[in-house]
């Protein structure tokens, strides 16, 4: 692996000396520390809940340390809110995209700082100017004047990261920036994030891909529980070190993937298109299968899904589940046929971020739930404390608001309030996305247990890895198509990413 | 098996693989559903005039449309500034009250010092509502209590103000007589036939729409009512931002009041009641989005225009006055699905885009 220069022991710009937080009785942080050098890319690595963004936060002057100190350049500093970091020359990218839905990107990106004529007046001109030329050094095509509103969680993303590096900052925090993103964009962001080190900032990276971690970072601080446990140079670790600093145990294999042998036809879909979108996709999964919807972000896998479960419409082809033809555009149909989606935005599709842990772990099942018409609350806890814990949900408790929780555990959440209504087939977007290692390990486990009663699973992800490890068969789609379909034996890295990007598969039909 | 498909699927995967050629139908397709906006509102308004004047041709004499006008540009330089507030996901409801007080204010400094020049009298009405929005600021950004709560507090605070300062001067209506004429020729100067009190409306109008589009503090404005988390994560002042909205807010209803005060010279302590709500309800039919974020202050001046329309021209029609009301109610009811259904087609075809990136 390619560690770059770590022969750069620069100067301390930004460090954090035992810092302490707490939310009520939770304590995010007690007793953090971090060293950011100039010219360093650092990661900083820790399972779900262990106060990763809430240290960002700090950073950020978002929220203020209960104890300890925050250093810039040697000196003690007060951040006293985002303004004040960003003077410092802090750029943030927040786990959660932070945007405005009713403006458009380019206004998005250069909230507060666009390019002025002469008497302060805003200058359009160059504000799409500036715009276009950050897109292209990202390589990202999106229209600088279309509002925010109805962008895809990759695309937010992209929007998130043209904002940092529009500040031309000393020192950029990235939180979880390549949870929504594939490879290729997370090539260029690298290749940006690179040319900012070498020119002198620091950039603080967060992520629970390893293989990233250790692709762009030189040095890597693990945290547990809200502390710091060690900051080393990463060319002196291995993942299997940093994973047991994490968890403080040993983890198991990582993809328990169990042989199943294919039962009869569950979902079949049928030349379903959407203009503009997708067009004349076909593929059927059996019961036990599970099979992945692997390609490039934006190339229309979380639009097909949704156009299958209906919140999204499509202008031609058909869905049946069990052979029974499902009613287009019609999400309740699917449910009551048996789908389950379980969303790639939580933000905006999957959860009541107000509502607690366990209204929003049961919400899909409420009637069930119901005795004589009443929500029984004692049957409702019962329900959520099990998938909860089934899926390690670390909350303060169950009846704490979901906004509460870690990135990783509002994930964990919205898994447990879909399969709570053990569906026939379960489509799953980015499962994993935010999860921690631990925690990713059990959910593969989940999925194929599931799979191994017989649930056809489909799963869209756009990593690589889980996409090898966990599915029967992988079919590729490239901008809207589906081009390749590919049986577990013959998968590898290799063959999806020339069908991915277009070079590869000679698929000519659609299901076999 | 399939449903016929329309269009042409063989030139998909061309559309697909040009992002570039997406470039400027985005902005193209937005500017479109705002100008389809408010050329609803104008259709409205046009359709309202050309039925009134076939049911009854004198309504469009001189004198009528100068009333009309007259009677407009109070409400829009109410909604001008209404709209600046909403446009923070916040709302005033004090402003018919700050109306009130304004033109006692206006009138009282007239009677008493009857050489005061108009200027200083108009900006002393200005003044009074500035300070009016500026406790109304206050408390909602400092306090963080919603304004909706604050701004019903000092609707009634206001009005009690006024009656109360009435009845302890012992001047509880000041009438056309007591005013000096220079004022009074205000509310009847006209320039090239148009009533100088509606131009002033235009002028307020279009400097809020200049101010809300051309600078920082204006788009600022729009992103603490699009997503009042992610302008605190921006850095954005938000408390001094939706200060200054209700500041400027309250100066304009302080207008308002001065203009009140020209039009109607009659003054007593119920001037500007239940205002409030035809101005919310003026904002909201020109597209003002109620939660904030979106929304022009020019939508907000044709729907002042077109409430007073509605208002003059039903009485012409041979109508109860009840009609208006529920014309009024009609309105505000199609503004809102109509916003929703433009909403929702600008959705859809934004979403369609979305796969539509290169690589
Ligand atoms: N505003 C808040 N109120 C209450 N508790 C909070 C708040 N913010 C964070 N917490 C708690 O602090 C702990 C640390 O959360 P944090 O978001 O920093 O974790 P993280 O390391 O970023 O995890 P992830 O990998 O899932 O993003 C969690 O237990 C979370 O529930
Ligand atoms: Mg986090």
């Amino acid at each position: 692996m390619d560690h770059a220069s770590s022969s750069a022991p620069g100067r301390v710009v930004l460090a954090l000396e035992d810092v302490g937080k707490s939310f009520g009785a939770v304590a995010a942080l007690r007793g953090a520390q971090l060293e950011l050098h100039a010219g360093e890319a650092h990661a900083l690595v820790g399972e779900n809940g262990a106060g990763k963004s809430t240290l960002v936060k700090i950073l950020a002057g978002v929220h203020g340390p209960d104890t300890g100190r925050v250093l810039l350049d040697g000196q003690p500093v007060t951040l006293t809110d985002p303004a004040a970091a960003r003077a410092a020359g802090i750029a943030v990218i927040y786990q959660e995209p932070t945007l405005f839905p009713d403006l458009s990107v380019a206004e998005n990106i250069f909230m507060g700082r666009q390019p002025l004529l002469p008497g302060r007046r805003i200058d359009r001109r160059t504000l799409g100017r500036r715009c276009r030329e950050l897109f292209d050094r990202l390589g990202v095509a999106l229209d600088p004047d279309r509002p925010a509103r109805g962008l895809s969680i990759a695309d937010q993303q992209m929007v998130e990261i043209a904002k940092a590096l529009s500040f031309d900052a000393r020192v950029l925090v990235m939180d979880e920036p390549t949870a929504a993103l594939s490879g290729v964009e997370v090539e260029r962001l690298f290749a940006v994030a690179r040319s900012l080190r070498d020119s002198g900032a620091a950039v603080l990276f967060i992520s629970h891909r390893f293989d990233e971690v250790f692709d762009l970072c030189d040095r890597i601080t693990v945290m547990r529980d809200g502390q710091w446990v060690s900051t080393d140079l990463a060319r002196d670790l291995t993942v299997d070190q940093v994973v047991r600093r994490m968890v403080g145990r040993e983890v198991s294999s990582l993809f328990p993937k169990i042989d199943v042998e294919p039962g009869e036809v569950v979902l079949e879909v049928r030349g379903l298109t959407r203009r503009g979108v997708f067009a004349d996709v076909s593929f059927d999964v059996r019961a036990g299968e599970i099979v992945a919807l692997a390609g490039l972000v934006g190339a229309g896998r979380s639009e097909i899904v949704r156009a299958v479960f209906g919140v999204d419409p499509y202008d031609a082809g058909s869905v049946r589940v069990g052979g029974e033809e499902l009613r287009r555009g019609d999400p309740a149909a699917a449910m009551a046929a048996g789908i389950a989606l379980v969303p790639e935005d939580r933000r905006q599709q999957g959860l009541v971020m107000e509502l607690s842990v366990e209204r929003n772990a049961t919400l899909t099942r409420r009637w069930e739930l119901a005795r004589g018409g009443l929500l029984s609350s004692r049957a409702e806890r019962a329900q959520a404390a099990e998938w909860s814990r089934k899926l390690q949900v670390k909350a303060g408790k169950l009846s704490d608001p979901v906004s509460t929780l870690s990135g990783g555990n509002q994930q964990k959440v919205v898994l447990a309030k879909w399969l709570s209504t053990e569906p026939r087939v379960l489509i799953v977007d980015e499962p994993t996305r935010g999860i921690d290692v631990g925690t990713k390990s059990e959910v593969h486990r989940l999925l194929s247990e599931l799979a191994a009663g017989g649930l056809a699973v489909v799963m869209v992800s756009s990593e690589l890895p889980e996409v090898l490890g966990m599915a029967d068969r992988v079919l590729v789609v490239s901008e809207g198509r589906l081009v390749d379909d590919i049986p577990r034996a013959r998968a590898d890295e290799d063959s999806v990413m020339l069908a991915a990007t277009g070079q590869g598969g000679t698929r000519a039909g659609a299901a076999r | 098996m399939s449903a016929p498909v329309t269009g042409t699927p063989a030139a998909l995967p061309e559309e697909l693989a040009a992002p570039e050629r997406t470039g400027h139908r985005g902005s193209a397709l937005v500017h479109r559903l705002f100008v389809v906006r408010e050329l609803g509102i104008l259709a409205a308004l046009v359709l309202l005039v050309v039925v009134t004047v076939v049911a009854n041709p004198r309504f469009l004499s001189g004198q009528n449309v100068r009333d009309l006008l007259l009677s407009a540009a109070i409400l829009t330089v109410l909604a001008a500034g209404q709209t600046m507030v909403i446009v923070t996901r916040n709302v005033d409801l004090s402003v018919g009250s700050v109306l009130g007080l304004s033109a006692y204010a206006t009138g009282t400094l007239l009677v008493v010092a009857p050489g005061t020049p108009v200027v200083v009298a108009v900006l002393a009405g200005t003044a009074v509502g500035a300070v009016c929005g500026l406790l109304n600021g206050l408390v909602v950004a400092a306090a963080g209590v919603p304004s909706l709560v604050v701004t019903l507090g000092t609707l009634y605070a206001f009005r009690g103000l006024d009656s109360l300062w009435a009845s302890s001067a012992d001047r509880l209506q000041i009438n056309a007589a007591d005013l000096p004429s220079g004022f009074k020729a205000l509310g009847g100067a006209r320039l090239l036939g148009v009533p100088v009190l509606f131009l002033v409306a235009v002028a307020v109008v279009l400097l809020v729409g200049w101010y809300l589009r051309t600078f920082r503090s204006g788009r600022e404005l729009y992103g603490i009512g699009s997503a009042p988390e992610a302008a605190r994560l921006s850095g954005i002042p938000v408390g001094r931002r939706v200060l200054t909205a209700f500041v400027v807010n309250g100066a304009l209803a302080g207008l308002a009041g001065v203009l009140y005060a020209a039009r109607f010279q009659t003054l007593d302590t119920t001037a500007g009641t239940g205002q409030e709500l035809f101005v919310v309800a003026a904002a909201v039919v020109g597209g003002v989005a109620i939660f904030g974020g979106s929304g022009s202050v020019y939508g907000a001046a044709l729907g002042a225009l077109l409430l007073t329309t509605i208002g003059t021209a039903l009485p012409q029609l041979g109508l109860d006055p009840f009609w208006r009301d529920a014309a009024v109610g009609a309105l505000i009811l199609a503004a809102i699905a109509l916003d929703r259904a433009l909403q929702l087609r600008l959705a859809a075809r934004l979403r369609g885009r979305n796969a539509r990136r290169d690589r």
